[in-house]
């Protein structure tokens, strides 16, 4: 036989040493801790609160707003934001009609990737992508929630939303926003927030994602100019 | 017998590394699809774009689980064909199904170039890969004719 007993034998060992190698090195890419990490119990600063006090859709003049405390990885939020949310959008805020007032209150002790999401959105308010970015989380496509290491799906939708990626990677790394995303949720449990999604209306709480929609908020702007809003 | 031929058992081991290569490329892409991997190396940065395009599916089913898939079935009949007294088909079949994978990958690759308009280095990796493999098997081919004639 031309290729010997020695050699065939030699080509099996080389084989399966790469195969180890390889096997080895995807576990340690896997193992590794994330390169991102949201603190939970960050200080919060007066920068954070100062001049910043949420992130907003819609005319400034509108007669209502709504303030929507939610969690990127509340799957009761995720529902109301590709569910109702659209509508809203398109037929009460970009009309004039509604102000919309987002506000992060991340469950991070069960929701692992809270804190990171709404890190990830609050990043692309600096590029003024925040809504696209809101908008492609909450997709969920693919589902990170189920994901062990959300940031690289986080990335993704960075580049998917047109964010430069360089700046978007180094206010991922300073985490400077987690004192923000601190005070936002602070914000929550002193109006008496209890879970997510809450909307905050007109001084009034409605809790959960089936408590607001668009017949609903339709109706308050009609009983706010005595009829039928246009 | 063919496969005794020393340079046929090199093109069946260069076949059988190959292989080997294009699942660990595809394994990669698939850890990172599943959240595995935070981020990709990948110097382009058209690697997100094309991992979260809607081609990244076929049939609901993730590409680089296609990959993973046939290239385990790759370096399976790989293996086999490096048997001395192995089945006389493996080559063929191990060119037929290289084959379909350079055409898939020509597609992919074509729908990286002109509809995603952007190049996952990874991706270009693999369809080198399943290349030369397509090369490596059509190689068997010549030198089993060769041995035959």
């Amino acid at each position: 036989m031309a290729a010997s007993a020695g050699g065939m034998n030699r080509f099996y060992l080389i084989l399966g040493g790469l195969a180890v190698a390889g096997a080895a090195v995807l576990a340690a890419l896997t193992l590794r801790k994330p390169a991102v990490s949201i603190p939970a119990n960050a200080a919060v600063q007066v920068s954070d609160t100062s001049g910043f006090h949420g992130y907003y859709a819609g005319s400034d003049s509108a007669p209502l707003t709504v303030t929507e405390y939610a969690d990127y990885e509340c799957p009761a939020c995720q529902e109301w934001a590709s569910v109702q949310f659209p509508t809203i959008e398109e037929r009460l805020i970009k009309t004039g009609k509604v102000r919309w007032r987002y506000r992060d209150f991340p469950l991070d002790q069960i929701h692992p990737h809270a804190l990171i999401a709404a890190h990830a959105a609050a990043c692309a308010d600096e590029q003024g992508k925040y809504w696209e970015m809101n908008h492609r989380i909450y997709s969920w496509e693919p589902r990170w929630p189920e994901q062990r290491d959300a940031l690289g799906t986080f990335s993704g939708y960075a580049k998917d939303v047109g964010l430069d990626l360089p700046k978007y990677g180094a206010c991922m790394l300073s985490a400077r926003y987690a004192g923000r995303l601190q005070a936002s949720k602070a914000e929550g449990m002193a109006a008496g927030v209890p879970s997510t999604p809450t909307f905050l209306i007109n001084g009034r709480l409605f809790l959960g994602g089936r408590s607001v929609h668009y017949d609903m908020l339709k109706a308050m702007l009609d009983s706010l100019a005595g009829g039928p809003a246009q | 017998m063919q496969a005794d031929r020393p340079s046929n058992m090199r093109t069946r081991m260069a076949a059988a590394l190959l292989s080997l290569a294009g699942l660990f490329v595809s394994l990669y892409l698939y850890l990172y699809k599943l959240g595995y991997i935070g981020t990709l190396a990948c110097g382009t940065g058209g690697c997100e774009t094309v991992q979260f395009s809607s081609y990244s599916r076929l049939l609901g089913i993730e590409v680089p689980l296609l990959g993973v898939a046939g290239y385990a079935v790759l370096l399976g009949l790989s293996l086999l064909a490096l048997q001395q007294r192995g089945n006389p088909r493996w080559p063929g079949l191990l060119r037929l199904l290289s084959g379909g994978g350079v055409a898939f990958s020509a597609y992919l690759t074509y729908l990286e170039l002109f509809v995603i308009h952007a190049i996952c280095r990874w991706c270009v990796g693999s369809a080198v890969i399943i290349l030369l493999l397509f090369i490596a098997a059509l190689f068997m081919r010549a030198e089993t004719e060769t041995a035959t004639a």
